[in-house]
């Protein structure tokens, strides 16, 4: 035992002096089984590869063909923009559901809780049917002040298009998630800022602006990274609310043509792509708000 | 007699049920430096952020420079002041944390141009320069780009008494600003505040350090389960207490 543990530094034991201690060569453990996974992972990667590559049901020249199809790139832009509008709506409504649930006041913080427990509780794909099918519920949407005079009344039907529905389903299920993170992120600023910023007489909205959210960041940054990654890909749960998107445009193409698999290979290809430059973009951004602590 | 810096009288605060000060009256004269000692969790801190309205009190009143802190009385009655012009109170004290509290993500320069550009409006030009002055009387003129995790405990809690210093408060509050520093760098903020104190401003210290009370202090407070136990000269204090209280305290720490 301690032989073994003086030879694994030759450089120290050659300095000793006691005899029968002489520098041996050491002999690093070797590893025999990581070779054979190894060995093995590779024939199943080949043999997967090469199916792929060979298998003429993949159709990979259908899928060159519509990697830029013009429907596809306009469903794309769709999926872009759906991601932009719904993450923007869950990151304001979240701000304020976050400032609600840390509320002093019962009612506001209750409220907010009910909120995220309602609209994280209930799957996202049910909340796009529900709101699509709102028009069922309440035929007209009036709104007015009570007893008072109709600012604005029209059709369900004619508010309520895919596009709505799907924004409203996914936005206002990623402010639920989106306060969490953002509470999270306010309560990891130790209150000690919040005493030194109010000892030197600056105004409570000066100290969350100035001192606390700049802090906060730094918590909420990653997780919202990933929940923009998985807005990307959750935006292909309205296709079921036939809003051309990216996949449902795969769909609209590959019902007519029957080239199911090239098609949506050509949406996962795009998925992938997307999902990678969000990617790499959060680990800058991880980078730029690590850098002074 | 001229009206002191800081005026308690019957103040009361309680956490929950307990009661952390029970009815505490002092005075802080203007330009003098008082000193409060005591175990921990005898209320001497709670105090001192009462002072500044950081808590609200539960009875009693505190003034500072002779202005009701927290509460505008009229017919008799208390009304709780809104934030805002409790933060208006608050720019006349200054308080120096034991934990130093800078903003970690701004330089020691932000940190201290930072309020008196949001809170006073002062342009940023004359914040920088008055920032400069307050760098170099804290001996860190060449840190000012530094973050606080950049800077010594010591260094930090100095960039802290600059940033305090520099909206120039009529009284400057200290709770345990040394406690939390290495033995070695206890000295270098000390020495600071020793030099804040010639320069005649009103300071209350919340310290373990009896080294600094005797030779700083003006007057000397000793509480113990939320009372004031003992109060006087720190010479006399420290070197003959007339409580048993004070005796004791004093035995274990010296």
């Amino acid at each position: 035992m301690s032989a073994s543990r003086d030879t694994a530094q030759p450089n120290v034991a050659s300095t000793l002096t006691e005899p029968g201690i002489e520098a041996l060569p050491v002999v690093p453990l070797r590893h025999p089984w990581t070779w054979v996974a190894s060995a093995l992972a590779l024939l199943i990667a080949a043999a997967v590869l090469s199916s792929v590559a060979t298998n003429p049901a993949f159709e990979w020249p259908v899928v060159a063909e519509y990697m830029l199809d013009d429907q596809i790139l306009l469903g794309l832009s769709r999926t872009l923009e759906l991601t932009i509008a719904a993450m923007l709506m869950g990151l304001v409504l979240g701000t304020v559901l976050a400032l609600m649930r840390l509320s002093q006041n019962l009612l506001l913080s209750t409220l907010s809780w009910l909120y995220v427990w309602v609209f994280r509780s209930v799957p996202v794909l049910v909340q796009l049917i529900f709101w699509y099918n709102f028009g069922a519920l309440y035929p007209r949407i009036v709104l007015r002040i009570p007893f008072g005079p109709v600012l604005f009344s029209a059709g369900t039907n004619s508010v309520i298009t895919p596009l709505t529905a799907a924004l409203a389903g996914l936005g206002l299920a990623q402010a639920a998630y989106t306060a969490e993170v953002i509470r999270a992120g306010i309560l990891s600023v130790p209150r000690g800022q919040t005493r030194a910023a109010k000892a030197l007489g600056m105004h409570p909205t000066t100290i969350f602006v100035r001192i606390i959210f700049p802090q906060a960041m730094r918590v909420i940054i990653p997780p919202v990274g990933n929940e923009v990654i998985s807005m990307v890909k959750n935006t292909s749960l309205v296709s079921v609310i036939a809003l051309a998107e990216l996949l449902y445009t795969a769909q609209l193409i590959y019902s007519r043509t029957y080239e199911t698999i090239p098609l949506l290979i050509v949406a996962s290809l795009w998925y992938l792509i997307i999902v990678s430059i969000l990617s790499a973009g959060q680990h800058f951004l991880e980078r730029h708000y690590h850098h002074h602590t | 007699m001229t009206e002191p810096m800081v005026r308690i009288r019957g103040v009361v605060k309680r956490f929950g049920g307990r009661e952390v000060l029970r009815g505490i009256d002092l005075d802080v004269a203007a330009g003098s430096v008082m000193c409060i000692i005591g175990p921990s969790g005898s209320g001497k801190s709670t105090l001192l952020s009462c002072i500044n309205h950081l808590e609200r009190i539960d009875a009693g009143r505190i003034w500072v420079g002779g202005e009701l802190v927290g509460y505008r009385e009229h017919k008799g009655r208390l009304y709780e002041l809104p934030e805002r012009q409790v933060a208006r109170m608050r720019q006349k004290v200054g308080m120096v944390f034991q934990q130093f509290n800078l903003f970690p993500h701004m330089t020691a320069m932000q940190n201290i141009t930072e309020a008196p550009m949001r809170v006073k409006r002062l342009p940023a030009s004359a914040a920088r320069q008055r920032a400069i002055q307050l760098l170099e009387r804290v001996g860190l003129a060449s840190k000012h780009a530094q973050y606080p995790a950049q800077l010594s405990g010591g260094e930090q809690q100095r960039v802290a008494i600059a940033r305090a210093l520099a909206m120039d408060p009529q009284l400057m509050l200290f709770d345990e600003p040394t406690s939390a520093l290495d033995p070695e760098l206890v000295g270098e903020v000390l020495a600071v505040m020793q030099d804040l104190a010639r320069s005649g401003m009103t300071m209350v210290v919340v310290t373990h350090e009896l080294a600094f009370a005797r030779e700083v202090g003006d007057a000397l407070t000793f509480m113990d389960d939320g009372l004031v136990v003992e109060r006087g000269d720190p010479r006399v204090v420290l070197s003959a207490p007339r409580e048993p209280r004070t005796r004791e305290f004093l035995s274990r720490v010296l």
